[in-house]
């Protein structure tokens, strides 16, 4: 550190850049080509890190235990249904960790864009539009309908803007359950069509290749533009919002539109989740967008760390796997290891008749519970948490991030 | 107190203890301000104006209505009735964001720092409006220079600075606006006796980079020394308004707000 100079000295008409090395280091904007193309690294890392656990994670069918579990191929289609839930723990990650929004219907979004495609490509529409730029459409009117939802309700705060998300994601499956003559109600609509490439054709239901790389490409994509938007202006921007929304404004920061912009790209990564998520399945109905998904892909959100995009990703997996595979494992292995029925006075427990899959709610809620006492910042908090929770010297090696001023 | 004066504009002898020399126009003009809070109406009514290279403070017990008028003109809330004139612009409606690019650089009450962020980046964020980088990067050596405390702990988290050294980054990262207008509200609250004439100073040390002030207080004393004007005000209105140096020697100040 320089030593420091009187206050008359500062005020002289000196050049630029003085201070300390450090300091200078700090502010200086990324100019390094490396750093302008690939986004301080964090593109390249995403890609990488990408590709590697999508190479290494079908692997995991040749280790014990796991190989008992199931053929490569029910590994791999979980996966790619945990591609789904990934999309939209990093989705909500903008609204809920970035910009400090509590979204309770975020499931109303993920609806939109498997609707969306349910409609552009179904015979029940009769339309067939192939499923990428689908993607894309379906992205565009999922964060249309973000910014329909948040003109309105964000110039509420905190508990108040919780419970307007809330209803929305109740209105939303409602209201296509009961516009029956529009979206077949109940029944939902069946038989969409799948994505295909030239290639290999159509992606059929057999095998879960196709998606399975298909979503992690996705996600690698959304990793990577939500990486580049967190070092941005605008991330800069929700950052200060999620402070001190008062103290944002006297920055010169526009807090409705910096939080409009947070929900649409939010609502957008949902909706990019739910056209995927349609495509594979085949069909949409109103009964899979209820409230358990909002609530599931916030537990992953607060899991795996908000505001860390890799660690709400990892956390996503982490959890969608614990409760597919996981709690059937659990069943199994229990039903199988013939623990006897406990009698304690009348209440009989008979653990091999328990299907730990009905208590996945409970199961959450512990898990948010002990994680809430024993580690807030969730399992892989971001570098601000903490900082905050530790803060040492390597405080001077992540100024090195805080460029493009 | 019922002591209200007629009001001349101050020739630069009057405003002698701001040491570049003011020129004789409003940069800041309030006329006729109401503003209120629900029912309960917190400004009655006031009218006051800023010159250009000036430091004003303004004085008066809790609930008098300091940090309202300052939250009016930065756009934070927005007056019933009157208007605000800023800079030759009407600026009674325009909203708190657009202020700083006007030139409105506000230091809010209670500081209200990022607190999870570091220094710097609550440095960052006050120049978040400009687009200037060369400039931005004259005006961090410009604020460290100010002060020092600020560039040792750059890399620290906010929330865990001193008071003091909040309150300084509160009042620099105000200044990386590069404001034509620097509103403080109370920025020695909650202060060691020293870190206040250390902040007075700074005070004084910004305007005479050419920075108009106008400066909330509780300490008078600190306050009326720093000043050319000021404005006393109860409970919504001004109720005196002189030099400086006139409402340090006025009886009823004295007992009111110098302690005798």
């Amino acid at each position: 550190m320089s030593p420091r100079r009187s206050i008359s000295s500062a005020i002289g008409n000196s050049p630029v850049g003085r201070g300390s090395g450090r300091l200078r280091a700090a502010l200086r904007p990324a100019t390094s080509s490396a750093g302008r193309y690939f986004g301080k690294h964090q593109s390249l890392s995403v890609l990488v890190g990408m590709a590697v656990a999508t190479a290494i994670l079908p692997l995991v069918v040749l280790i014990p235990p796991f190989s008992g579990f199931g053929g490569q191929n029910d590994f791999v289609d979980g996966f790619a249904s945990a591609g789904v839930f990934v999309l939209l723990a990093v989705g909500l990650n903008v609204v809920v960790g970035l910009a400090g929004l509590l979204d309770l219907g975020y499931a109303a979004f993920f609806a939109i864009g498997a609707y969306t495609y349910a409609y552009g490509a179904s015979p029940f529409s009769g339309l067939d539009v192939p499923f990428w730029p689908m993607l894309l459409v379906g992205a565009a009117v999922a964060a249309m309908a973000g910014l329909l939802l948040g003109a309105p309700t964000l110039r509420l705060r905190g508990d108040y803007l919780a419970i307007v998300t809330l209803g929305f994601g109740e209105i939303v499956p409602v209201v296509f359950l009961n516009a029956d003559k529009y979206t077949n109600g109940t029944n939902g609509i069946s038989a969409l069509y799948q994505p295909a490439l030239p290639a290999i054709g159509d992606f059929g239901f057999i095998n879960p290749w196709p998606y399975y790389i298909t979503v992690a490409a996705i996600i690698a994509v959304a990793m990577m533009l939500l990486y580049r938007l967190e070092d941005s202006r605008l991330g800069r921007a929700w950052m200060a919002v999620r402070e001190d929304e008062l103290a944002a404004a006297s920055m010169g920061i526009n807090t409705v539109t910096t939080k409009l912009l947070a929900f649409a790209i939010g609502a957008s990564t949902s909706g990019l989740a739910g056209v995927f998520y349609a495509s594979k399945l085949g069909l949409v109905s109103p009964s899979q967008f209820g409230f358990t998904i909002s609530f599931t892909v916030l537990a992953m959100v607060v899991l795996g760390g908000m505001g860390n995009i890799w660690g709400v990703a990892i956390g996503a997996f982490v959890v969608y796997e614990i409760q597919s595979q996981g709690l059937k494992q659990l069943n199994n292995f229990v039903a199988s290891s013939g623990i006897p029925p406990i009698h304690i006075g009348f209440v009989n427990v008979d653990l091999s008749a328990v299907n730990f899959l009905d208590y996945q709610f409970l199961l959450y809620g512990l898990a948010l519970v002990g994680m809430m006492l024993l580690r807030p910042e969730g399992l892989f908090p971001s570098r601000r948490r903490k900082q905050e929770l530790h803060d040492v010297d390597d405080a001077g090696a992540s100024n090195q991030e805080l460029v493009e001023a | 107190m019922r002591l209200m004066r007629t009001f001349q504009a101050p020739t630069a002898a009057a405003t002698s203890s701001s040491p570049s020399t003011p020129v004789a126009t409003a940069l800041l003009e309030l006329h006729d301000v109401v503003a209120s809070y629900g029912a309960i109406q917190a400004l009655r009514g006031i009218s006051l104006e800023v010159h250009r290279g000036e430091i004003v403070t303004m004085l008066g017990g809790n609930g008098a209505g300091k940090s309202t008028i300052l939250r009016t003109i930065s756009g934070l809330m927005h007056p019933r009735s009157g208007r605000v004139e800023f800079d030759g612009h009407d600026i009674t409606a325009v909203p708190a964001h657009k202020l700083v690019r006007l030139g409105i650089g506000h230091a809010p009450e209670g500081r209200r720092i990022f607190n999870r962020l570091t220094v710097l980046e609550n440095l960052q964020m006050g120049a978040y409006s400009r687009h200037d980088k060369a400039e931005i990067a004259s005006d961090y050596d410009r604020v460290f220079g100010l002060f020092p405390r600020l560039q040792e702990r750059h890399s620290q988290s906010a929330g865990t600075l001193s008071g003091g050294e909040q309150q300084m980054l509160a009042i620099g990262r105000a200044l990386m606006g590069r404001p034509k207008l620097l509103l403080l509200d109370e920025p020695s609250m909650g202060l060691a006796p020293v870190l206040v004439e250390q902040i007075f100073r700074i005070i004084r040390d910004i305007n005479a980079q050419g920075t108009t002030i106008l400066l909330v207080e509780q300490n008078a004393q600190m306050a009326l020394q720093v000043a050319g004007r000021g404005y006393i005000l109860q409970t919504g209105k001004i109720v005196l308004a002189d030099t400086a140096a006139a409402l340090a020697q006025n009886e009823q100040v004295k007992i009111a707000y110098l302690g005798g």
